[in-house]
């Protein structure tokens, strides 16, 4: 683990939780850690690439980290998504950072 | 029957970009895309967003970088089946593929090249339990024939351009329309946002917000609809003649996913070492549909897949041509209409 790395625990859409390493000198955001780590299959997750233009990263956030408020396109978008909750973001308008370190997050179900 | 040198499934800038490629080579080319318009997830998804990965240009909007390909590929005269989903692919005797739409529009060519990005896109359908029922008896999830709800109640559910747009529209045609969003707030042209303001002002629509469909009712018709106040959990029933949710559109594999081809991680494998042809011979898979080793999804190496697959395809269609790649620069470029564009010629003259 770099100095540079935060541990994140994101749990999959079967339930499994893991613990990754997330860099926060790479310009990523969650969606990406989650593809980096591939615990969602590919072509299921970041469709359209990170541009709040579709729900596939939503994740629920179950710690209580203060995260960025949502853009007007995130809030948008998570208005006409489906299983959204009251802690539902979209992974790719969170980026990662040291603020981050010991965020829990949870994956919603895909759409299908 | 319609008959092509290359069927392109997709007219994405992958696609589109195919034509230019395949018109150098004297091909020619028929696409095939489930959307209205061509440019794939340029037009559709993210028409105003700027790319800065398009090599030679610094800056270019993604509806523009569709605008230019089509001048690009115009004197080619790609002919182009927009509005219809490829559904079913047959190999025939002459080892030609035919590939049928889901509306029956039929087409056969010696190469299929699949450049369908994500998938085709289809309407998002919300989770109600009986929706399966109501379908086209009273619910749509998009507008062919404004004309059929001529003095219905209809209920629109979404809170984007489209659910804003054909509220509008269908306050002039339909006897009642509801307008139903989760939010109090809609995403859209601001001019839409203020007409529908001002029609709810008059009474011609119905907004009901923050707000769920929650249910449906009838024997085989849709008759009624149960809305739930997103705020307080109150539920309401609406008698309706039509629900038509408008939930934007995501992309599905769809039945390509069914042609036997070779798939991993939702994208079609291919021969990445030579030509991106699939399993099957003479069927090919370029831009985001595809996957090899390395593969990034991005358009600039969509255009470089495209190019590889042409070549492949012109030597397939004419097994015994000699053929050596051209420069535009040295060969110009010369249309199937007629038009010829090629370098200026040098000037040949003594200077006295």
């Amino acid at each position: 683990m770099s100095m540079s790395d935060i541990k994140i625990t994101i749990t999959d859409r079967e339930g499994v939780a893991h613990e990754v390493d997330a860099p926060t000198d790479m310009n990523m955001n969650l969606m990406e850690v989650v593809r980096s780590y591939e615990l969602a299959p590919e072509g299921t997750i970041g469709i359209c690439g990170g541009m709040a233009m579709c729900a596939s990263c939503q994740c629920y956030v179950q710690s209580d980290h203060q995260l960025p408020e949502k853009s007007d396109d995130e809030d948008a978008m998570l208005s006409e998504a489906f299983f959204v909750k009251d802690n539902s973001r979209l992974g790719c308008q969170i980026h990662i950072t040291e603020d981050l370190d010991g965020l829990k997050v949870e994956l919603a179900p895909a759409e299908d | 029957m319609i008959k092509t040198d290359i069927l392109i499934i997709g007219a994405g800038p992958t696609g589109l970009f195919a034509v230019f490629e395949a018109g150098l080579l004297q091909l020619k080319c028929h696409l095939i895309d489930a959307l209205p318009q061509p440019g794939g997830q340029c037009a559709e998804i993210y028409p105003k967003k700027p790319i800065y990965d398009i090599p030679g240009y610094p800056e270019v909007l993604a509806g523009e970088l569709v605008d230019n390909l089509m001048e690009q590929i115009k004197p080619f005269q790609p002919g182009f089946t927009l509005g219809e989903r490829a559904e079913t692919i047959e190999k025939q005797e002459d080892g030609s593929f035919v590939v049928t739409t889901n509306k029956g529009t039929r087409h056969q060519a010696p190469v299929v090249a699949i450049a369908g990005g994500l998938g085709s896109f289809e309407p998002r359908k919300p989770l109600l339990d009986n929706l399966s029922k109501f379908e086209d008896n009273g619910v749509a999830y998009m507008i062919k024939e404004p004309e059929m709800y001529r003095n219905k109640k209809v209920l629109i559910a979404g809170g984007g351009d489209s659910a804003l747009d054909w509220s509008i529209f269908l306050a002039e045609v339909a006897d009642e329309v509801t307008l139903v969003h989760r939010r109090n707030e809609f995403r859209g042209a601001l001019d839409s946002v203020e007409k529908v303001q001002q029609l709810k002002n008059q009474g011609k629509i119905n907004l009901i917000t923050p707000g769920e469909v929650v249910a449906l009712h009838g024997r085989d018709q849709l008759e009624k609809v149960t809305v739930k106040n997103t705020d307080t959990s109150e539920e309401t029933d609406v008698q309706v003649d039509n629900f038509i949710p408008l939930f934007g559109l995501s992309p599905k594999l769809g039945p390509i996913a069914n042609w036997g081809l070779e798939i991993e991680k939702n994208a079609i494998k291919v021969d990445n070492t030579l030509d991106y042809q699939t399993n099957i011979p003479g069927i090919y898979a370029i831009g985001d549909v595809n996957t090899y080793p390395g593969k990034l999804k991005l358009i600039l190496c969509g255009f470089h897949e495209a190019t590889l697959m042409c070549q492949s395809a012109y030597q397939r269609i004419h097994p015994d041509k000699k053929y050596v790649m051209k420069y535009t620069t040295v060969g110009g470029v010369t249309g199937f209409d007629g038009s010829k564009k090629e370098a200026p010629k040098a000037v040949v003259k003594a200077i006295d």
